[in-house]
């Protein structure tokens, strides 16, 4: 009676240990054994063999999908090992995990989007001592933390721009909102900053920002408050996402609403995302920098450092592929260059 | 529904029920697949960052199980540890010291798990309900205090102890606080009155009541135990992460319930053990962590979270299930065998 009461535990307990096993031998499959086999030129050139590895905000973002291949495209030239590992939620603490799984696993060079300034600092801190250089882009920790920050533009070079384009699109005067990302995300709030002191130049004294609203870098929050910023001011003349999430979901719901070519869009997008609605006249023109480069550019800075061409110091020069030679700012800032403007006129010479 | 509402607790706590065996069986067999198949496992390194990682989860998890045990369930608590994150914040903001801003926080804490007490004890509210309503409430009023602000400027001596180590070891110290309490938690709900009055409680309120337990006051206590533990786990995430936000914790209370669960806590009430519980959080993070390791995607792993959870819930009822149908086929067929 024992034996026959226990039978079916005893078949539960064999297929789950199955299944683990199972999983962690898929795992296992999926992992690519890295142990580089670094040799060092000496002569200010990168070394190959080194483990290279991408941490995004979340993955399965479409622009760090992105600009993580053009990461991937980096690695391969200097022949390294590239992988990309994230959180599938933004939330501040998602990253410190896999900071400290790429710790164990003896990374040469990190490269990570923070979600949140100080939450990942402690992890950063161990991944350094275990040999790894860091390097942040698209969104910056304590610069004390990291080795490098690759900054895609300068934050005056967005606020500028965003400003400039908002101003044109409505005729230079009546009420705008912000549409932005997570409340906490440093380039965002850094970016809305400046845009504020820009906006209290002469020229756009008749442009009056009556609120910043957040969509979380989620397509579905981003596409309500971009209903609710309506619904709240009906005078509204002007919408600004800088966030390509945001701009989207804005578009998406400006275009099928009848606020379609009255209320005006503009913001941070990638040209395959708002393609259509440049063509259907919803938004007339959005900025961004190459994400590819972007992340191409941040491989070439992690790698350099851990091939010891540079140590991060203001000053340092390193050449970044086809990119050309680049320098190392104050606070260990290397910027990528001046955002480019997508419009009708030339949004189908780029495919990202 | 509920299998083995007996109420013979004094005999369950002798020996462990077989899910839990089952549970820690699976955990060692995960232990040694991932020892062998995952580079960098078997490090020092990776049981010291998993035990920083298991730290919140297992802390809420102990007052969980006695609230499970009782046949309800606390659904609010990584709100709470969000709410408590947030206050400790804006204390720390207003320029509080520390020492001062950690015993108030903890009686917050205290206070929202009376509130939820109040209503399911007092009220007598399903607890489901009311502990869905103030999820949704602390959350809320963790923005209305934090907003969108993060408080990151925790004095550093703080936030590095917080992840320090044992001298010589890669064993955060807050591990050893939470296995005191494991002890503690242990040693009431398997050794003590209290303790088996819990069981009581969830086998058969009624039965309980008659026996001369006071339920209400019983269940409103452990609510207050549970709040106050989720905001000590809220001074912990904060100080890990040197960064007190409102969405801190957020969606942690499914890891919780998870393994609470998945530890052979039934869901009805009325079975499951501290061991089985502290098996079935390691399982769930070594795993979780382990495939990590082994550069599982994400999206993979909130899968294997999800299956783990339902498996936890299915598994000792399609079990029972098919014992009892065992002895059933058994109890019919025996007259036939005998004439």
């Amino acid at each position: 009676m024992r034996g026959i009461r226990t039978n079916p535990l005893h078949l539960g307990t064999s297929v789950l240990v199955l299944t683990a096993l199972l999983m962690s031998s898929a795992a296992c499959a999926s992992d690519e054994g890295s142990t580089p086999s670094g040799d060092s030129n000496g002569d200010g050139t990168i070394r190959s063999g080194l483990s290279v590895a991408f941490l995004p905000k979340t993955v399965n973002n479409p622009y760090f999908t992105v600009s993580d291949n053009g990461g991937k495209a980096a690695v391969d030239e200097f022949e390294g090992e590239y992988k990309e590992v994230g959180p599938s939620e933004a939330s501040a603490s998602s990253q410190v995990s896999y900071l400290n799984t790429l710790t164990q696993q003896g990374s040469d060079v990190i490269v990570v989007s923070a979600n949140d300034p100080n939450a990942i600092c402690g992890a950063v801190n161990q991944a350094r001592q275990g040999g790894a250089k860091v390097v942040t882009f698209d969104s910056d920790t304590n610069k004390d933390c990291r080795d490098l920050f690759v900054n895609q533009v300068t934050g005056q070079g967005i606020a500028e721009n965003q400003v400039k384009l908002i101003s044109e699109a409505i005729g230079g005067e009546g009420k705008i909102a912000i549409l932005s990302a997570t409340a906490n995300a440093t380039n965002q709030n850094a970016w809305i900053d400046l845009m504020k002191t820009e906006l209290k130049k002469p020229e756009y004294a008749k442009i009056q920002l009556v609120t910043t609203v957040y969509g979380n870098d989620e397509d579905q929050k981003s596409f309500q408050e971009t209903q609710g910023l309506l619904a709240s001011y009906p005078d509204l003349k002007g919408i600004v996402s800088p966030t390509t999430v945001g701009v989207a979901a804005a578009a998406r719901y400006l275009s099928g609403s009848q606020y379609k070519g009255k209320v005006a869009l503009t913001g941070l997008g990638t040209p395959n995302q708002m393609r259509e609605f440049v063509k259907n006249g919803t938004v007339k023109n959005f900025a961004l920098w190459s994400p590819a480069d972007l992340g191409y550019l941040a491989a070439y800075a992690g790698a350099a450092l851990a091939s010891g061409v540079i140590t991060g110091k203001e000053g340092d020069k390193f050449t970044a592929g086809k990119l050309g030679e680049y320098t190392v700012d104050a606070d260990g800032v290397v910027v990528l260059g001046p955002p480019t403007v997508f419009d009708s006129a030339n949004i189908d010479q780029f495919n990202f | 529904m509920a299998p083995d509402k007996t109420g013979r607790p004094a005999r369950s706590l002798a020996k462990l029920g077989t899910w839990d065996v089952l549970v820690i069986v699976v955990l060692v067999g995960v232990i040694v697949a991932s020892s062998v198949l995952v580079e960098g496992f078997a490090s020092p390194r990776f049981w010291g960052f998993l035990l920083l990682d298991v730290t919140p989860i297992a802390l809420i998890a102990l007052p969980m199980t006695l609230v499970v045990i009782t046949g309800e369930i606390d659904l609010s608590v990584a709100s709470t540890l969000g709410l408590a994150s947030a206050v400790m914040g804006q204390l720390w903001f207003l320029g509080l010291p520390l020492p001062v801003i950690l015993p108030l926080v903890v009686l917050l804490g205290a206070l929202l798990g009376a509130v939820n007490g109040l209503f399911v004890a007092g009220f007598g509210l399903p607890s489901l309900a009311v502990t869905i309503g103030t999820l949704a409430l602390y959350r809320g009023l963790a923005y209305v205090v934090l907003g969108d602000r993060a408080i990151a400027d925790f004095p550093f001596s703080w936030t590095a102890n917080s992840i320090e180590a044992l001298p010589g070891t890669t064993v955060p110290w807050v591990a050893l606080v939470v296995a005191a309490l494991a002890v503690v938690f242990g040693v009431v709900l398997h050794a003590t009155p209290i303790g088996r009055s819990l069981y009581a409680m969830g086998n058969n309120t009624q039965a309980a009541t008659f026996a001369g337990i006071s339920v209400n006051r019983t269940k409103f206590w452990l609510y207050v135990l549970t709040g106050a533990i989720a905001a000590l786990a809220g001074i912990f995430w904060t100080l890990r992460y040197a960064s007190a936000r409102a969405d801190n914790g957020s969606g942690l209370e499914l890891s919780v319930v998870a393994a609470v669960l998945l530890g052979g806590v039934s869901i009805f009430g009325g079975r499951g053990t501290l061991v089985g519980v502290l098996a079935g959080v390691l399982l769930l993070m070594t795993l979780r962590n382990a495939l990590q390791l082994a550069d599982v995607p994400a999206d993979t792993l909130t899968v294997v979270t999800g299956a783990l959870l339902i498996i936890s819930v299915v598994g000792p009822n399609v079990a029972q299930m098919l014992r009892d149908r065992l002895r059933r086929r058994r109890a019919t067929a025996q007259p036939v065998a005998g004439a």
